[in-house]
């Protein structure tokens, strides 16, 4: 279980995140949306402690992160997978070496055991037949795919999810997000989904957050969420100019 | 006069800050250098690209430099009818000075502004992130193997730079100024000792570490943007050229 409390950031002198609460359910995958810049990739990096906070505790199974040493940190990570906006494939290696390659630093697994279960994760994913091309000579989606194909190697309890379909057209983001409900269905991780691809991501969501003026306004599921009585929600999903949303 | 002061006090501070910052990234560079486990197939990957990759520009640019300091050699021994010195003043320059600092600017120039960028290109990309994330050490796996690397290839290279040299200055002072082979490799000999070589391989050392660990904590903390990533690299190649000259100020002072 993931639970953040009272969480403050700033970057120099712009308040970013100003007492966020959130629990993030176990099993489940919750959906964090919000306008561009308010803060959802700043949130989602707290996490798994990429970025430390000014004020406030994120606790992962009750252990707080935000006070841990390196080493217990790296063991924290180890329970996350992570898709990041670009996919941040690492680009002189091949697909199959980037999936393979937390097997490879993190485990003592045996190449021919790594031989087997990379082709699997790939099949996954629908890169079944990309393991030799490097990140430079893949489409976007093929890039997100890998990303997640990585990011769902080492099995982890907590997968989380960067924008995984900015950038991405209609029809390649429904398949992404086909693709998350399905491997969520495979493996029961916790997912952490930021988005602002509405309302596609309620599909695949459980429970949908909305993140706006550094804090959390609402927790529910999707269907309670669309008719939410907030005027942030409301505007939001309308997409209106107009209303408690300040549009820069 | 308060607002000077403070902004004076405020440049100065974030300086110092800066140095701290980049001191700490040696150390954990060099700690994460001596954890196992050892990543021996990354540091024989970057003795390629430091080394072998180099070699072309260093036996270039060492052939030309030799070239140069045979006819200038010539030139001034030549008002003390000293021209059968010109070995010897050529080896002397090139292993004690010369070897060492033109070749660690040709690495620069030819492998640190491309470790700067890489690193960069890594940030704003969110590849370092990626590997956070994985629970490895970026500093481990991208920068204390090229830090092995580089003091392994930099002597190598600047032995090539030395040789390579001291064969441009004698083609151009036997072979075209006329000087005796013999007498060239006679004073050579003559005035060449062990200290010499010693001295150029100590600084061809330093070199190395300093090259990687400006280029890489330019690179590893560039801005990610792809302004940042070239200001790192500038900035990289600028440092690097200056900390080498000031460096070879104080090696040379000591074992002179």
């Amino acid at each position: 279980m993931i639970r953040v409390a009272n969480l403050h950031k700033s970057f120099h002198a712009q308040k970013v995140l100003n007492g966020v609460n959130i629990e993030f359910a176990t099993g489940k995958i919750t959906t964090i949306v919000g306008t561009s810049g308010c803060g959802k990739t700043v949130l989602l990096k707290h996490l798994n402690a990429l970025l430390l906070p000014d004020k406030g505790e994120v606790f992962v199974d009750s252990v707080d992160i935000t006070t841990l040493g390196q080493r217990d940190l790296y063991q924290i990570r180890g329970k996350f997978g992570v898709l990041f906006q670009g996919a941040a494939l690492l680009d002189s290696m091949t697909v199959f070496d980037n999936v393979a390659f937390p097997l490879r630093e993190k485990t003592k697994m045996s190449e021919s055991a790594i031989n087997k279960k990379v082709p699997e994760r790939l099949e996954q994913v629908g890169l079944g037949e990309m393991g030799h091309k490097f990140p430079a000579e893949l489409s976007g989606g093929m890039k997100k795919r890998a990303g997640l194909a990585r990011a769902l190697i080492m099995d982890p309890e907590i997968v989380l999810f960067d924008e995984p379909t900015t950038g991405l057209d209609p029809v390649l983001a429904t398949s992404i997000h086909q693709l998350i409900a399905r491997t969520h269905a495979d493996f029961g991780f916790t997912g952490i989904v930021v988005s602002h691809t509405i309302p596609q991501v309620f599909d695949i969501s459980d429970y949908v957050a909305m993140l706006a003026n550094g804090v959390v306004e609402e927790v529910t599921p999707p269907e309670i969420f669309r008719a939410s009585q907030n005027p942030i929600v409301q505007q939001f999903i309308q997409g209106k100019t107009e209303g408690p949303i300040q549009v820069l | 006069m308060v607002s000077l002061l403070s902004r004076i006090g405020r440049v100065a501070l974030d300086q110092i800050a800066g140095m701290g910052r980049l001191f700490l990234f040696l150390v954990a560079a060099v700690f994460q250098a001596f954890r196992p486990p050892a990543k021996i197939h990354l540091i024989i990957y970057h003795i390629k690209t430091i080394g072998v990759d180099s070699l072309s520009v260093v036996v270039l640019s060492g052939f030309f430099t030799g070239m140069v300091m045979g006819f200038q050699g010539y030139y001034s021994l030549r008002k003390f009818n000293a021209e059968s010195w010109l070995g010897s003043a050529t080896a002397l320059g090139l292993l004690r000075e010369l070897g060492p600092v033109l070749s660690a600017f040709m690495v620069t120039g030819r492998t640190g502004s491309a470790m700067a960028a890489e690193l960069g290109t890594m940030r704003a990309t969110e590849q370092i992130d990626a590997l956070y994330s994985m629970a490895i050490n970026p500093i481990k796996y991208l920068v204390s193997p090229r830090i092995i690397a580089s003091l392994i290839a930099m002597p190598l290279l600047t032995a090539i730079f030395n040789v390579i040299g001291i064969f441009g200055s004698y083609v151009v002072g036997v072979g075209i100024l006329g000087v005796s082979s013999g007498s060239f490799f006679s004073g050579m000999e003559n005035s060449v000792v062990f200290h010499d070589v010693y001295s150029g391989v100590v600084k061809s050392v330093c070199f190395g570490l300093i090259i990687t660990w400006i280029c890489c904590y330019k690179g590893f903390n560039a801005p990610p943007m792809a302004t940042g990533v070239s200001q790192a690299t500038t900035e990289s190649v600028v440092l690097s050229f200056v900390l080498i000259l000031v460096w070879d100020y104080f090696l040379t002072s000591i074992m002179l």
